[in-house]
């Protein structure tokens, strides 16, 4: 037993330690966005993260996929009850520890862990054939390729066979009750597999033991490899999409957010007085605009790791509907890909070195320059992801700093600046329509 | 009807009730000029002392900053302020969107702070207040209509309710398109789309959405902002409907419906 409580807590601290160096580098990626202080409003932001984040308030826009997830959702909280029961198996020894404390209710509570399993099990391979039988569109755009279509069926299979060893564990821990094997004491029976475990009774009790102490190495081995596996993968969700509401900025959709940096220029080009609250020297922006992933705020670098490429912005885009080269989703995918990029950068040379590339590199002008900006991908998002604001930032940088604007914009804000009206028309012109009045 | 601007007023030592901020298109485009006038007629009809900005109006910004010209809109930003500051404007009313979002959502933060509503929320608090009068509706006149949300309105600042209710109040039937409200599809315009060629795609914005908009059987298509109207209107001539099926502002359809004598004042 001890050399087997000494194994388990070798894996335990090997897993959770690689973890947390994992995790670590993610934050320190994320911090590597500009700073920008979130303050005030905390009961509106706590009221999202329980709305969106724990209640999945906004998956119910459509009610199929929301309520497959709720099963998934509910099986990965409610099942962790149990892992901290093995887990405190493995490390002193014991068998079913908080059997002897709650014998009442230990049966109810399986019981519900084992028909969440099940309906896990359901929900996943129902998931799997939306992705790979049934083909829904929102599954099939081109970012949706190579790893990011295999990473999806990872997990899904993956919960699926945590989900089968689980039940396999009990089923041949019930078998082993009947016979009074050992130290399998009898714990009431649970409602999915105690009929298969009156079947595994032909078995013999050693192939059986085999059976349940594999079934239950594999399984929190499963658990802590799946935990390690998350940093890579979209799946990274399940956590983040809790920091990810709550950060998620407050104001109405539409509105752009306010470049404070540039407004002393602008205010002085205009003969204006420098006002008090907007005369804070600050120091010219690095960018004007976000070039790459240095010049967004730590907020959109978070919400790349968010992001789990459900593809609900895509499919209200107006511009992928209608075959332009914008997603939104690959937006968000693109700002992760190039991110860990720079970390595996820094991981390599101690800090950045430049590599002569940036954002630009992954996402091209002609996808920053269909976008609407209607906010409908905003609108879809349901852990509160922006695509729109890392399209607008780049967009920025494009006319602002690399001069690249499409010609008949500049013609606009020339425009603008000399008529006052974007289309050609002189000032005086303006109150022209009243004049045709009844 | 002459309709005095702010500067007018102000040599008088007057100040309009509330300013009317009209917006590029509905200054310049021939078919948004038509809301203007509609909503000067309402404003009228109601007796409400209103004023326009004239030559002293200009662009919000809004399209320069989308097209991501921050530096031009801080400019037009300020100006605009100073002069509605100088004038001590606080109440806007504004028949476009686009100036709404910038004027209400995007101004305080330049130090800019007045009380902006979009004509369909101001024309629909005139209805419920009873402060203008609609004519009675005539059976064969009850008429099919669909309500296109523009993002701005909608997404943006959460008014679908509104403008259904005016349509409500005039006694039309809405049919919804395939998607509405927070999952209206954008007619192609915004982010100043409509001063460009669109992307290379398989099928333009507002054609698709043009289909949705006809595929309800409705006779008319109503939408509350100049560029849903103008895109739409191009929609439903690619489609050639453009006899058989009319775009028209929310103003447009209340003015038509107005009594020819307004409430007795109470």
């Amino acid at each position: 037993m001890l050399i087997a409580q000494i194994v388990f807590i070798a894996l335990l601290v090997f897993a959770i330690t690689r973890f947390s160096h994992q995790v670590s580098k993610v934050r320190r990626n994320i911090l590597l966005g500009r700073d920008e202080q979130i303050c005030g409003n905390r009961w509106q932001r706590w009221k999202n993260v329980l709305l969106l984040a724990f209640g999945q308030k906004k998956m119910f826009r459509n009610w199929i996929p929301a309520i497959l997830h709720l099963f998934v959702y509910l099986g990965f909280i409610i099942i962790n009850l149990e892992i901290l029961e093995i887990i405190l198996d493995g490390i002193l020894g014991t068998h079913r520890l908080f059997l002897p404390y709650i014998k009442t209710i230990y049966p109810v509570l399986i019981s519900a862990f084992e028909v969440l399993a099940v309906l896990v099990i359901l929900a996943c391979s129902t998931f799997l054939i939306r992705r790979n039988v049934l083909h829904v569109r929102r599954f099939e755009n081109p970012e949706m390729t190579h790893w990011p279509r295999q990473d999806a069926n990872n997990i899904l299979i993956f919960e699926i066979i945590l989900m089968l060893l689980f039940l396999t564990m009990n089923a041949s821990d019930q078998a082993l009750q009947f016979k009074h094997y050992g130290h399998y004491q009898p714990t009431g029976s649970f409602l999915i597999t105690h009929p298969i475990a009156l079947q595994l009774q032909q078995i013999s009790p050693g192939v059986l033991v085999g059976l349940e102490r594999g079934a239950w190495w594999l399984h929190i081995a499963g658990v802590l490899f799946f935990l390690n596996y998350l940093p890579y993968s979209k799946h990274f969700h399940i956590l983040l999409a809790f920091p990810n509401t709550y950060y998620a900025s407050l104001e109405p959709k539409s509105q752009m957010p306010l470049m404070a940096d540039i407004l002393p220029e602008v205010r002085s080009m205009m003969g204006l007085e420098a006002n008090d609250s907007q005369s804070v020297p600050t120091s010219p922006p690095v960018h004007f605009g976000a070039r790459d992933v240095f010049d967004l705020s730590w907020r959109h670098l978070l919400a790349a790791y968010s992001c789990t490429e459900c593809g609900r912005c895509t499919a209200a885009c107006p511009a992928n509907q209608t075959g332009k080269k914008l997603s939104p989703r690959k937006i968000m995918m693109d700002t992760r890909d190039r991110l860990e990029e720079v970390g595996r950068n820094i991981d390599q040379h101690g800090q950045f070195v430049d590599d002569g590339k940036s954002l630009m590199n992954y996402i091209s002008e002609e996808e920053l320059r269909a976008c609407t900006t209607c906010q409908a991908c905003v609108e879809e998002c349901p852990v509160s992801i922006s695509p729109l604001a890392i399209i607008l930032e780049l967009r920025r940088y494009l006319v602002m700093e690399a001069s690249s604007t499409p010609q008949e914009w500049n013609a606009m804000f020339t425009s603008i600046e000399n008529n006052g009206a974007p289309w050609t028309f002189p000032p005086d012109e303006r109150g022209q329509w009243a004049s045709k009045l009844a | 009807m002459q309709i005095p601007t702010v500067a007018e007023l102000h040599a008088k030592g007057e100040k309009p009730e509330l300013l009317y901020w009209v917006g590029c298109a509905a200054s310049f485009d021939q078919r948004a000029q038509r809301t203007a006038r509609a909503l000067a007629t309402i404003f009228t009809h109601a007796a409400i002392r209103f004023a326009i900005l004239g030559q002293e109006e200009s662009c919000t910004g809004d399209p320069a900053r989308r097209a991501g010209n921050e530096f031009l809109f801080q400019m037009m930003a300020l100006k605009n302020i100073q002069t509605l500051n100088q004038y001590g404007i606080q109440t806007i009313v504004t028949s476009c969107p686009h100036c709404f979002n910038t004027l209400k959502n995007e101004y305080p933060a330049l130090g800019g702070h007045y009380e902006v509503w979009h004509h369909t929320q101001f024309i629909y608090n005139l209805i419920r207040e009873k402060r203008i009068r609609l004519k009675p509706v005539t059976k064969e006149a009850l008429q099919l209509v669909t309500y296109h949300d523009s993002c701005y309105l909608g997404r943006g600042n959460g008014i679908y309710d509104a403008p259904r209710d005016i349509l409500q109040a005039l006694q039309m039937k809405i049919v919804e398109m395939a998607h509405h409200r927070s999952r209206g599809m954008c007619c192609g315009a915004g982010g100043a789309q409509m001063w460009k060629e669109e992307e290379k795609g398989t099928t333009r914005v507002n054609i698709a959405r043009t289909q949705e908009a006809l595929a309800t059987g409705s006779h008319t298509i109503a939408a509350a902002c100049p560029f849903c109207n103008t895109m739409l209107y191009d929609g439903l001539k690619h489609a050639g409907k453009e006899e058989e099926v009319q775009v028209k502002d929310i103003a447009e359809l209340v003015a038509e419906h107005l009594a020819s004598d307004p409430p007795t004042s109470g």
